[in-house]
């Protein structure tokens, strides 16, 4: 008999503690595949941030830091300074990447830090129980704006990738989702071009993933996955901002 | 063996720390400009690749001492510098960096406070650097030098700290000493021996996964992992380091240390050339703090003035390690002012007369 399917030697065998139909696991599973197949295991330092990926360090067999709240692109840049030829990712949420964190993403991408980030963003705070982040859409209901988020006082959706774009450093930016199976291979595929982008030397590369937090949407797994294809999708764009540092949209 | 020594040089503070962090082997730095250290960075950032080394002028303070805590993690030598403001902001990184038991020096050239305060000397955060680094029960092992050379001196002996008990060490000293100028010589041997630790995550290899890491999620667990660091702040304890000057037959004593230190020391010389029998004591490590001399010494005389440039912090210290054995006075100037040495011995003679006629 041949094996066809196997946990990636980059996972460990722990079971997790994301919370059922949560699509964190599969972007677990994605990076440590690339990480596999591109045979950089045992040269690879990860960092995880604070929010629900704050245990990611239990699930990579991997060598890994935890950072402080929004700080894992600074403590990633300190790591890949001293050891250049090693492969060094953060895995951040949007709360982590996109609120507390902005000056340290904005400028490791500035500094084209050879860097991978693998930015989750779900549209709420999932860990402390679904608060607004300022990835929440428009009219979104969340803890903190129980009435829905109110652009005029709460601001709009923060794209990331689209504010990344416009910086020189930033040599691979995408935005994937993890809706269906379709999807999620070509997100594997962005993952794999952030990951060869760093191994090319060629600047900074960030992987924005559209995920699920069923339980802090109120949904069911299957509606969670329903609701980002058909609510999230059309407020965050899918594809490819940069690839080789040169933008591919304005 | 006796460490080789260079020629003297004529140096700013400043320059002599970053010249000295560098003869001691540092492989990164990361800083945020702020006067008055900004010498540290300049220096740096002018002579640390020349020597192999990595220099990165960060976003904020905020992101100079996560980097910092990337890069000792990784298992390198590492440094930051700043001045007080800049303190504040390393604070949760301080924190992190004690938790996951991480080496490294910080340099603070302290300013006037609170809030922008100014850009003069001042000892205003003592509190600050020897009571806690950032939230939690985490300390700092604090050095505080009181000459250029002391600054250069105590510098490689931070890295040599920091690395022996995984803990940071911050080099504690002001405005004036990193902006004046003196002769300083600097050891001439070649680096402190350096090498990645066991911990530190360069990839796995083949081997075991490591995890740099401060977070413990059970009570118990993160109670014992307090207990250990208690444990290690304890052994610290063997570092205490002071000087005493003039204490031999001293009937009252300042205590003082660094930059106010210095000007203690005239004034003790300018006392006993009056016919007052002072003497000095000065602590290097500010923490671990050097309790016993103390206590020794306030039963020899009849009070210790302790002189500092804030509104009295040290004293706490010194109250503490005394115990009620004698009286323990206090003078400070606040702000940058700097106190002559006129003035302080003013304040020594109103004190000793009041102490020696109880």
């Amino acid at each position: 008999m041949k094996q066809i399917v196997a946990r990636p030697s980059s996972l460990s065998d722990t079971p997790m503690h994301y919370c059922p139909g949560c699509t964190h696991g599969v972007a677990h599973r994605l990076v440590a595949e690339v990480i596999d197949e591109l045979g950089v295991r045992g040269r690879t330092v990860g960092v995880a941030s604070v929010g629900c990926s704050v245990f990611a360090y239990n699930y990579f067999n991997l060598d890994f830091q935890q950072a402080a709240h929004g700080r894992a692109p600074a403590v990633a840049t300190g790591i890949k300074r001293v050891l250049p030829d090693r492969v060094v990712f953060t895995y951040q949420g949007d709360g982590d990447l996109a609120a507390i964190g902005t000056a340290e993403i904005v400028h490791a991408a500035n500094r084209g830090e050879r860097i991978t980030v693998i930015f989750i963003n779900n549209a709420v705070y999932g860990m402390t129980g679904g608060q607004m982040a300022p990835t929440s859409l428009p009219g979104m209901r969340t803890t903190t704006s129980p009435f829905g988020r109110d652009v005029r006082t709460a601001g709009y959706p923060i794209h990331v990738v689209e504010m990344l774009a416009t910086l020189r450093g930033a040599a691979y930016l995408a935005r994937v989702s993890l809706h269906n199976v379709a999807a999620i291979t070509k997100a594997k595929r962005a993952v794999r071009k952030a990951f060869q982008t760093q191994l090319d030397g060629k600047g900074f590369s960030l992987v924005e993933i559209l995920s699920t937090c069923p339980v802090t949407w109120g949904k069911t797994p299957v509606d969670a996955l329903r609701w980002l294809e058909t609510e999230m999708l059309p407020a965050f764009p899918l594809g490819e901002f940069t690839t080789d540092g040169q933008k591919e949209r304005a | 063996m006796a460490t080789m020594v260079t020629d003297r040089i004529l140096m700013k503070g400043n320059e002599a720390i970053a010249e000295a962090a560098i003869r001691a082997g540092v492989g990164a730095y990361f800083g945020y400009p702020i006067t008055p250290q900004s010498e540290i960075s300049e220096y740096l950032a002018a002579h640390l690749p020349e020597h192999g080394g990595v220099f990165l002028q960060a976003e904020s303070e905020v992101a100079a001492i996560n980097m910092v805590y990337g890069a000792s993690g990784a298992g390198a030598r590492v440094m930051t510098s700043t001045s007080s403001p800049g303190i504040s902001l390393m604070q949760e990184g301080l924190s992190y960096i004690v938790g996951s038991e991480l080496p490294c020096v910080i340099i603070n050239v302290m300013r006037g406070g609170p809030g922008l305060g100014n850009i003069a000397p001042s000892q205003a955060d003592y509190f600050q650097a020897t009571k806690s680094a950032g939230h939690g029960d985490g300390r700092n092992l604090v050095l505080a030098p009181a000459t250029i050379q002391e600054a250069a001196d105590l510098t490689v002996l931070a890295f040599d700290l920091a690395e022996r008990y995984r803990n940071p060490v911050m080099v504690l000293t002001d405005g004036i000493t990193g902006q004046m100028m003196e002769p300083v010589a600097f050891r001439a041997d070649a680096p402190l021996a350096h090498a990645a630790p066991a911990w530190a995550t360069t990839g796995a290899g083949a081997g075991p996964v490591r995890l740099i890491n401060s977070i413990y999620l059970e009570p118990d667990a993160l109670e014992a992992h307090n207990r250990r660091l208690q444990e290690k702040y304890t052994r610290m304890r063997a570092e205490v380091r002071w000087e005493a000057y003039r204490m031999d037959d001293a009937v009252v004593a300042i205590a003082a240390y660094g930059l106010v230190a210095r000007i203690a020391r005239t004034t003790v010389d300018r006392a006993r050339a009056k016919g007052l029998r002072a003497g000095l004591l000065r602590p290097i490590t500010v923490y671990p703090f050097p309790s016993e001399p103390f206590a020794a010494a306030a039963s020899q005389v009849a009070g210790i003035l302790t002189v500092e440039m804030s509104a009295g912090q040290m004293v706490e210290d010194v109250r503490l390690a005394v115990e009620g054995r004698g009286p323990v006075g206090f003078y400070g100037r606040l702000g940058g002012v700097i106190p002559t040495p006129p003035e302080i011995l003013a304040q020594l003679e109103r004190f000793a007369a009041e102490v020696q006629s109880r």
